[in-house]
């Protein structure tokens, strides 16, 4: 692996860990991406514009940081199947276990949080499976 | 209005973030995932960084005070114990990762690449969502 490879990850790593460490800092909120977008369709009680104004950021970001040469993958190299299927359960996964990369991965090892420990061992392991599988085995 | 700027401001520091450390991208994802081929440990120095800002200030500073730098409560989850539904729901999600390579943040932030594909992956996501949405609510009358 490349030194410049590292670095880039782990700066943009740490700009990560800003964004969500200022939502909790501001806003109160753990930076849990999966749940803000379920919120911004479920919920309707008041208050809730931030979940809109943290989504549009997130959106628009990559139009910003384009301008310095970071940019979108330019294709997608997988079916349409794996996208679909994996959308979907990567939606009803998320809901039921409460969280993903962002709200377990992240935000809950960093409290040190038993069941964000649990979810991001389980989620890792069977994503890797599931790479193993598709990859290798079939 | 001050609190729908420092969320924008979040949203943009961490699809910045994704960007510029290339977990954007599906291939960089399942390249982490792929422990048995040409195995890339990108997204370990990734985390590795987001947690170094989050962990210091988290644990210094909001669990003794537990309030925002606005004096607001913080929303903070309860720790209980890990139930069926966390488990269950973790490993559908680590399956739906490992089928496409991308979690939630990324999906959205790739939405103004304009690819059909991130459309379709992203458009599924939001139907997952709603659909537990609807079966919780369901069950819980």
């Amino acid at each position: 692996m490349q030194y410049d490879t590292i670095v880039q990850a782990l700066i943009g790593g740490a700009l990560i860990g800003l964004g969500a460490i200022s939502l909790m800092l501001f806003n109160g909120r753990i930076a849990g991406i999966s749940g803000i977008t379920a919120g911004a369709m479920t919920d309707r009680i008041k208050g809730g514009a931030w979940r809109i104004a943290f989504l549009a950021g997130l959106v628009v970001a990559p139009l910003i940081t384009s301008a310095a040469q970071f940019s979108l993958p330019q294709s997608i190299d997988l079916s349409l199947t794996q996208l679909v299927v994996g959308g979907l359960l990567v939606g009803i996964g998320t809901q039921l276990g409460s969280g993903c990369t962002s709200g377990h991965g992240i935000c809950g090892l960093a409290r040190f949080s038993t069941r964000s420990v649990i979810a991001t061992a389980l989620f890792m392991a069977t994503a890797a499976l599931t790479v193993a599988v598709t990859r290798h085995m079939l | 209005m001050l609190k729908l700027l420092t969320a924008l401001m979040s949203g943009l520091l961490i699809g910045a973030g994704l960007t510029i450390s290339t977990m954007v991208d599906p291939k960089r994802v399942l390249g982490f995932l792929d422990i048995l081929g040409n195995w890339d440990p990108t997204l370990i120095f990734v985390m590795g960084g987001a947690l170094l800002v989050y962990m210091p200030v988290y644990q210094l500073y909001i669990k003794k005070h537990k309030t925002t730098l606005l004096s607001e409560p913080c929303q903070i989850p309860d720790n209980h114990k890990a139930d069926k539904s966390l488990v269950v729901g973790a490993i559908l999600f680590g399956i739906g990762w490992g089928l496409s390579g991308i979690c939630p943040g990324p999906g959205l932030a790739n939405l103004s690449g304009g690819n059909e594909k991130i459309f379709a992956f992203v458009l599924s996501m939001l139907i997952g969502m709603l659909a537990h949405h609807w079966w919780a609510k369901s069950r819980a009358n």
